[in-house]
């Protein structure tokens, strides 16, 4: 297929290659998570380095969130007279969507870009071919204990943004609407159980605010792999591995994000 | 061409598929004088050996090389490994978006040295990685202790390497872990060893490689010097005390001094541990010393195969700018 032609079948089918080896490279990272060897250290190790590292920025953007959310929202129900009910935005908008979202991409760019560096710059230095050769696959090493550690890391993370964010919520109306804090937590609550409780206890709300996070952390550690495995070219290789891992992971988690709330409103509408 | 015979003995029901050659009963003395302490007595003993195929594999690729080869290749008929051959690459084409390597065949035999040389790009360290199935040849055969590596799943491929060491051009040690866990690794993840154990062989292989185990064996790998990384590689190359090694230009980018260091530890790897080893190089000086046969891989093929001294006892143009003033 001659020239304009040809050059389209040859990025088309490179980026249906890409995709393909994406979701060859998830397969096997999920699947191993139940192979042996299993290992436990590197496991723990990343949940240290994805989760208990990010806490940090997770508070300090979490509590400004709520803030401003309470500000800018407090602007707004005042001229329905409604402030009392502020609780319940808050905690709707931060359970639902800012909390997942917004520790997501706070994760994507911290924890994102340093897997792919991490793993780009032992792919250029020919560590993950010495990994070969000492006979460990590194998908069993590098990428498993990676991504079971964002699974588990980032829901967690995301309930502690959740909080800090409602917290804010707290501080900002008492101070600026002088709304009492037991009133505060009152409609907080409120609004978790009127989303409707699963299997008696569980409400829903919780289930749709830590289902975003498990996907998000499983796609922030994968594409970070993908990237960090695929790199060539030395230094600058790796480079643009990081702006690619970073900018693919935000902009797939908020893509996602709309899907999945689809998806979790048809099931579990109030 | 005057070749060498390399037979000690004509054993009496040997054939070779040539029409017009035969087998002299002297062989020349396949090393040099220096290393005669050195040359394995076992060679007499092979003798049977010596009338296999593995021989006119050597023999055919030197013919043809030489011009004296018949049109057939003998080779062509035969399938399946070389008997006595530790690692033996038949007819090996691998292409990638250009062809690297076209019809190139191989074999070393325990204990030897094979030194790979060529220009930069000329698809050396493919051989490595075809040797070690990090890659899959597109056509042809890998053949490790007689077994076809090329067909071998992921995991089976996984268990072949354990027999083999690899020294990686840059060590490629691993920098988040420090001297000893990086040499300890291979030990921890296949052996049962206990942790004294892992320590004891450890310390055994940084004594090899003429590091001083309590100096070295916390630092991490960004606090050493060139040359003690390549040591270290080879430690660890040879920490599950493989039967074959492999080096991708373990002398590049060394100080003089610091090359010939290297250079004896391979040597005394091959002479006292009987390690059958393939070392891609640059360096001629070095290749020479190590060398039970050199290699030289130009234009995707095997140019030229056999000795040091047939080497740069050779009129071939390409080989003689190729050698430059050595």
């Amino acid at each position: 297929m001659p020239g304009f032609l040809g050059t389209l079948n040859d990025a088309a089918k490179a980026k249906v290659l890409t995709v393909q080896e994406f979701a060859t490279l998830a397969w096997n990272a999920l699947r191993f998570i139940f192979a042996r060897p299993f290992y436990g250290g590197d496991v723990v190790q990343q949940m240290d380095a994805i989760g208990v590292q990010s806490l940090g920025i997770v508070l300090l953007t979490g509590f400004f969130t709520g803030m401003v959310l309470a500000l800018q929202s407090s602007v707004q129900l005042q001229t329905f007279g409604a402030t009392p009910y502020i609780g319940r935005l808050i905690t709707g908008s931060m359970i639902r969507e800012l909390g997942p979202v917004l520790a997501g991409l706070m994760v994507a760019g911290r924890v994102g870009s340093g897997i792919a560096a991490q793993i780009g710059s032992m792919r250029v230095t020919e560590q993950i071919d010495a990994l070969n050769t000492l006979g460990t696959d590194p998908i069993k090493k590098l990428v498993t204990p990676r991504v079971l550690a964002s699974l588990i890391m980032l829901p967690l993370l995301t309930v502690i943004n959740d909080f800090v964010g409602i917290l804010g919520g707290n501080v900002i109306a008492s101070l600026y609407i002088g709304l009492p804090s037991g009133l505060y937590w009152r409609t907080v609550w409120e609004q978790i159980a009127s989303g409707g409780f699963a299997l008696h206890y569980i409400p829903n709300d919780f289930i749709m605010g830590l289902l975003k996070p498990f996907v998000f952390g499983g796609i922030i550690s994968i594409t970070a792999c993908y990237f960090g495995l695929s790199t060539t070219g030395g230094t600058e290789g790796v480079g643009t591995s990081t702006t690619r891992t970073v900018v693919a992971a935000s902009v797939a988690i908020l893509v996602v994000d709309y899907f999945l709330t689809q998806l979790l409103l048809f099931f579990f509408r109030p | 061409m005057a070749d060498e015979p390399r037979d000690q003995t004509l054993a009496p029901g040997g054939t070779r598929n040539r029409p017009d050659a035969g087998l002299d009963g002297d062989e020349a003395p396949r090393r040099r004088a220096q290393d005669d302490e050195l040359a394995p007595a076992r060679r007499t003993s092979d003798a049977p050996l010596r009338e296999t195929r593995g021989h006119r594999v050597r023999q055919a690729i030197r013919d043809e090389l030489s011009g004296d080869a018949p049109s057939d290749r003998p080779l062509a008929e035969e399938e399946g490994p070389a008997e006595g051959a530790v690692i033996e690459l038949e007819r090996v084409h691998l292409s990638f978006d250009r062809p690297i390597l076209d019809d190139v065949s191989f074999l070393a035999r325990e204990g030897e040295t094979i030194v790979v040389v060529g220009e930069s790009g000329t698809g050396k360290s493919t051989t490595l990685k075809l040797i070690l199935r990090l890659l899959v040849p597109d056509s042809g055969r890998v053949y490790i202790d007689g077994q076809d590596i090329t067909q071998l799943t992921f995991n089976e491929a996984l268990r072949v390497r354990q027999k083999m060491g690899m020294v990686f051009q840059g060590a490629a040690l691993f920098d988040s872990m420090s001297v000893f866990e990086n040499i300890a690794y291979p030990l921890r993840e296949h052996t049962e060893l206990t942790d004294e154990e892992i320590e004891a062989r450890v310390r055994e292989k940084l004594e090899f490689v003429d590091l001083e185990p309590d100096q070295v064996m916390d630092k991490l790998p960004s606090e050493l010097s060139g040359g003690m990384k390549k040591r270290v590689g080879i430690a660890r190359g040879m920490a599950n005390n493989p039967e074959i090694m492999l080096y991708d230009e373990p002398t590049s980018g060394l100080d003089p001094l610091t090359t010939g260091t290297i250079t004896r530890l391979i040597m005394k790897l091959q002479r006292e541990l009987r390690v059958t080893s393939v070392v891609v190089s640059h360096d001629i000086r070095s290749a020479f010393r190590m060398a039970s046969y050199i290699a030289l891989l130009s234009d995707r093929r095997i140019t030229f195969f056999g000795t040091p001294e047939e080497m740069s006892g050779s009129d071939d143009p390409y080989i003689r700018s190729f050698l430059g003033g050595f």
